[in-house]
């Protein structure tokens, strides 16, 4: 009972603040928004008992994301423009009739979903009891998830990792170039 | 944000517990939640807000752009090390059984170092990015 209270709180204000994202104009303020929005799908992913998700998404989606949206907005501000989001200047109506459309197809979607938690849904009937019964015998970890992230599927774990890396070096490529010494080689050319 | 003296009392306060809370995070990731993804953006999250109450100049004397790329890179060579040592032993790519006496030292032991490898890179690649972002702005 009180998690049903617990979601419908979280799942208005959810709704309110994706509302408020969508109106506001104020890019900080959004990027504000976006970090509560993060915050209380944590909140979310702990009332369905993923906490290890919940803390990823605390971390990363509020974290990690804010700070770095924050410094992307430091970088592109000049001191004379405007730093609110410009209007469109045309009126949305397809995006609106596509946005609906797919919402629509995916309520429509979820009529056929098994029930949260239900035992003979397909996703429980898979892997998932192999790894419940055998996760703690066989690697010795009471942390279910983390058995299968680190041991039974530590190839994609290893993949995310390399994906991570990647990024940082991309990033190193786009932004950690010293600026002197690319004004000396467009001068050469 | 330099002269703000409640930040940097605040600051001061929590970045030691925020480290603590991360490798608490990563070395019980196999008893509770988390694991080296969190535990390494808590543990980069610590040295960011250190950059932004005393400066990143500050913060790179501390940790040194280049310590972090040597970080990064040994992180992922740990993680695909450990599968490497696992085929040595006679094993599968990744297979930790073979890395201990036991199938359970090993895959305990397979985890661990893994998840470390998973932790310095997260770290070391949050703050790269961080770094590059605010040193551009800096220079502007």
């Amino acid at each position: 009972m009180i998690e049903i209270i617990v979601d419908i709180i979280l799942l208005t204000l959810l709704a309110i603040m994706a509302f408020a994202i969508i109106r506001m104009r104020s890019l900080f303020g959004v990027i504000m928004l976006f970090s509560g929005f993060s915050f209380l799908s944590a909140g979310l992913f702990v009332v369905m008992d993923a906490v290890d998700v919940a803390f990823t998404e605390a971390a990363v989606g509020a974290g990690i994301s804010t700070i770095l949206m924050l410094a992307t907005l430091a970088l592109t501000y000049l001191p004379n423009v405007n730093k609110e989001e410009k209007r469109p200047t045309h009126k949305p109506w397809l995006p609106l009739a596509v946005v609906l459309i797919t919402g629509g197809l995916l309520i429509y979607g979820t009529t056929d979903i098994p029930a949260f938690g239900d035992p003979d849904a397909p996703a429980q009937k898979h892997v998932g009891p192999y790894y419940l019964e055998k996760s703690l015998p066989e690697t010795g970890v009471p942390n279910a998830v983390t058995a299968v992230l680190a041991s039974y599927r530590g190839f994609d774990t290893l993949g995310e990792v390399t994906v991570i890396f990647t990024a940082g070096i991309a990033v190193l490529l786009l932004l950690g170039g010293r600026r002197k010494e690319k004004q000396e080689n467009s001068d050469e050319t | 944000m330099k002269h703000n003296l409640i930040l940097r009392v605040v600051a001061k306060f929590l970045i030691p517990l925020m480290f603590l809370f991360a490798l608490y995070v990563q070395f019980h990731g196999d008893f509770g939640p988390g694991g080296g993804f969190q535990a390494g953006v808590i543990f980069s999250v610590g040295i960011i807000l250190y950059a932004l109450v005393f400066g990143t100049d500050v913060a790179k004397q501390i940790i040194p752009s280049g310590v972090l790329k040597v970080l990064a890179s040994l992180g992922v060579l740990i993680y695909a090390g450990t599968g490497v040592a696992s085929l040595l032993l006679g094993s599968n790519y990744l297979n930790y059984s073979v890395l201990g006496s036991t199938q359970l030292a090993g895959q305990h032991l397979g985890i661990i170092v893994i998840e470390l490898g998973v932790g310095m890179t997260v770290m070391s690649v949050m703050l790269i990015m961080f770094f590059a972002f605010a040193d551009r702005d800096n220079k502007e």
